[in-house]
């Protein structure tokens, strides 16, 4: 049972396993750039797997539509770095043994070494000794009877094992980042809208790490002042910026306002959490004046169905006002959808964008009444109307046309819509990973590990000094380069003429 | 900012010189490659040895294959100069890095790749290679001026940050010396196990050499180049790592180039095995530059075309 554990760690931790893991999670890590990912795109990964049925459905199954999340994934890299570990623990015990050891013992032959000098000289071994010394300065270096020998390049493996302690470092740290993170995202209207990180329900969408539950978001509040845009001639945006003031921290109670300019690139960084502006859109405003004279007012986003002109389409839904009964209020209410142009460009009647900025915005609506069916208790897009109810016949289309800012429609029983304003929205996200700056710390370690490593090279240069019959010394000088040759050459020939020469140190 | 067209134009008129240059070098290493000998048994050996052949060989004894292959290199280092001038138009007439869409992308590229080619061959003897090498920086870079042209234009706000000055760059460079290495490798595999075969290829152990120099030179640059990328996605979409499919390549191929590394330190795995692992890892490059960006949709396809 023992021999068995021993063979298997054995096995685990060598190199040949190492190469075959790496291999694995190569190849395990590209389903995800390839098949569109439940994180990035959930809504692709419903139609890929609508389209390809039973096929699709084995691939969601094999959970290769969230491949980092997998236990397959997480099975080879938890084993590649079990397998680094038990690489790296006896290298340490080397490592620290080496740091404290000798150079190793002058070889008898140094003409077997892969570079190889030698010359007799007119001085005795012990200025040969000196003059080797002296050449050697810098290097660890062992002197014996006519003989030095010398051994540099220790930083090769510091920077090797720096290298991959970092790695094991930066995957505990983003580990734990997914632990305590989270993300979310949320639309609010400029000019005012305000966004509190009170709760996960005041977010549009929400991630949370494994261990939030969205109980404990860090405290601050943000409110959208005025949102600018600035465009090429050709539609394309130059810049994103939105003047925010916030508060978070001692701010909170005391209720002071800090402004800050939100821009792509450019986060609100507080209390370890990040804000950022993910993208902007337009909330046209209409007002229904219903047939008993009262008003109604709304405003809420479309969404921009083309990013270059910016195009957007919405449903912004009107309940009438005074009906108490249920049943009467539910037949009678209204829902203003269509097309948003922000400078609209029109084909006879028909509307479209030419441009992203607001230039006399136009709307092309479609006026329905009847059963909006946002009371039975199903959640609906805010951004369509329940395309069921018009099928039942529930839901009417009771006009059609285009709207400049001010103009109106009337409907057959005196309601009318009119088309007010349209204003800015910008979509926030909220960031949140305690361990990202360890993350980062650990990926410098790695780039100076790495930079070591492969830069630096563990050497040796024996020297041996032996008197010659003649009263002469002969000079041999041996090099050895541990790691790779590659570049030993030119050093060693350097060291070899300045210890081969005639001249007394 | 307004884009400066004359200097625009200039840019393209470099760029378009520059392959006719890099053209007319390969045709010269070509004739070298087609008309020298194959060296001597002693000759590769020598070669093997150490760097100093070129050095040591008398001028004297230069035959007319030589020379034009000298001529070859001149007109390598020529084409590099037009190629910079063709980038440094480029961003003087955008107002930005030049390195903001796919074209001036793998312009910067190929550069990258023939600076490492021009300092390789000062290096070794392997001047004759140049044909090999200079092929696919041609057709990259034939690609990249046709199919994937864009005009001088400024770039999108999302890559107005210094960020684009120091990512993109340090990626567009090491996969750029990355390219060396890959071309090297597959001539290894051609040589490698019968030193008869292909004799007017340097030694299998040379290309060996030059594989691992310049993959150790380049793999470094490349680990930083993804550091930094992280660090700007962590400003710029709200998180450091997010398997954005460019960000899963690059990762996949970090982990081949990792494995090229570790191959050439594991018996049965040297030479052949590390060869076609360091191939791998450039062909991974080459898909994350065409596949990823023209046809998968993510958050760096803003780099489009």
């Amino acid at each position: 049972m023992i021999a068995f554990l021993r063979n298997t760690w054995r096995g685990l931790t060598s190199m040949r396993t190492a190469l075959t893991l790496l291999f694995l999670l190569a190849l395990a890590a590209m389903p995800g750039a390839l098949l569109p990912q439940l994180s990035l795109n959930a809504a692709k990964v419903d139609e890929y797997v609508a389209q390809r049925g039973w096929w699709g459905q084995l691939l969601l199954k094999l959970g290769f539509f969230e491949v980092y999340a997998t236990p397959w994934f997480a099975a080879i890299y938890l084993l590649l770095f079990t397998s680094l570990v038990g690489c790296l623990l006896p290298r340490t015990w080397e490592y620290f043994k080496q740091m404290r050891a000798k150079p190793v013992l002058t070889p008898r032959n140094l003409s077997r070494m892969p570079h190889h000098a030698q010359a007799e000289l007119d001085i005795t071994p012990d200025e040969a000794v000196a003059k080797a010394q002296k050449a050697m300065r810098g290097w660890r270096m062992e002197t014996g009877e006519g003989t030095v020998s010398a051994e540099r390049g220790f930083l090769r493996e510091t920077g090797n094992l720096v290298f991959h302690f970092a790695l094991l470092g930066l995957l505990v740290s983003f580990a734990l980042g997914k632990m305590f993170n989270y993300e979310g995202q949320v639309i609010v209207q400029a000019d005012g809208g305000q966004f509190c990180n009170g709760g996960i329900f005041n977010y549009d969408q929400f991630r949370p790490g494994l261990r939030v539950d969205g109980t404990d978001l860090t405290p601050f509040c943000v409110e959208i002042g005025k949102f600018s845009a600035e465009y090429l001639d050709n539609g394309q945006p130059v810049g994103f910026k939105a003047d925010i003031r916030y508060q978070s921290g001692d701010d909170l109670a005391s209720n002071t306002w800090r402004p800050y300019a939100l821009q792509v690139n450019h986060p609100l960084r507080t209390e370890g959490d990040r804000v950022y502006l993910l993208g902007h859109g337009y909330t046209p405003t209409f007002t229904v004046t219903f047939p008993n004279g009262e008003k109604r007012t709304q405003g809420i986003q479309w969404l921009p169905t083309d990013q270059l002109t910016l195009a957007s389409e919405g449903a912004t839904k009107f309940d009438p006002p005074g009906i108490t009964d249920s049943e009467t209020r539910r037949k009678n209410q209204i829902a203003v959808t269509g097309l948003l142009a922000p400078t609209p460009l029109l084909h006879g009647n028909i509307l479209n964008s030419k441009f992203p900025a607001l230039n006399d915005p136009m709307v092309a609506v479609d006026v329905y009444r009847g059963d909006l069916g946002v009371d039975d208790g199903r959640g609906q897009s805010i951004f369509s109307i329940d395309q069921k109810m018009v099928d039942q016949g529930r839901l009417q289309k009771v006009a059609r046309k285009n709207l400049a800012l001010g103009e109106e429609i009337a409907l057959d029983d005196g309601t009318k819509v009119r088309f007010d304003a349209v204003n800015d929205w910008v979509s926030l996200q909220v960031s949140h990973d305690p361990t990202q700056g360890y993350v980062l710390a650990f990926a410098i370690l790695i780039i100076l590990g790495l930079g070591v490593s492969l830069t630096v090279k563990r050497r040796r240069v024996w020297v041996r000094a032996t008197r010659l019959e003649d009263g002469r010394t002969l000079v041999e000088v041996g090099g050895l380069a541990r790691t790779d040759q590659a570049g030993y050459g030119e050093e060693f020939t350097r060291l070899a003429r300045a210890v081969l020469n005639e001249e007394k140190s | 900012m307004p884009v400066n067209e004359t200097f625009a134009t200039y840019s393209d008129w470099l760029y378009r010189s520059a392959l006719g240059v890099y053209f007319f070098a390969i045709l010269l290493y070509g004739v070298e490659q087609a008309f020298s000998r194959a060296p001597r048994k002693a000759e590769a050996l020598v070669g093997a040895g150490g760097p100093d052949i070129l050095a040591d060989a008398p001028k004297s004894e230069l035959t007319r294959a030589e020379r034009i292959g000298r001529m070859g290199a001149a007109m390598t280092v020529l084409g590099a100069v037009l190629h910079l001038g063709s980038l440094v138009m480029r961003g003087l007439s955008a107002g930005r890095a030049p390195w903001g869409n796919m074209y001036e992308y793998m312009s910067l590229l190929c550069l990258a790749a023939v600076v490492t080619w021009i300092v390789l061959m000062a290096k070794f003897p392997i001047r004759r290679l140049g044909v090999f090498v200079l092929t696919p920086i041609l057709v990259l870079l034939f690609i990249g001026g046709t199919v994937l042209y864009a005009e001088s234009a400024p770039v999108q706000p999302a890559l107005r940050s210094y960020w684009l000055v120091i990512h993109v760059s340090v990626i567009s460079i090491s996969s750029g010396v990355l390219l060396i290495p890959g071309v090297t490798s597959i001539l290894y595999l051609l040589k490698d196990g019968n030193s008869d075969r292909f004799p007017k290829l340097p030694s299998a152990d040379v290309l060996d050499r030059m594989s691992y120099r310049t993959t150790v030179l380049a793999f470094p640059l490349f680990t930083a180049g993804i550091i930094l990328g992280a660090i700007w996605a962590e400003a710029a979409w709200g998180r450091f790592w997010g398997w954005d499919p460019k960000e899963t390549v690059a990762f996949v191929s970090w982990v081949v180039y990792a494995a090229y590394l570790h191959a050439r330190a594991t018996a049965g795995w040297r030479g052949r095995g590390a060869a076609w692992i360091n191939i791998a890892g450039f062909a991974l490059n080459v898909f994350n530059l065409f596949f990823i960006n023209l046809v998968t949709s993510g958050l760096h396809s803003y780099a489009g075309l």
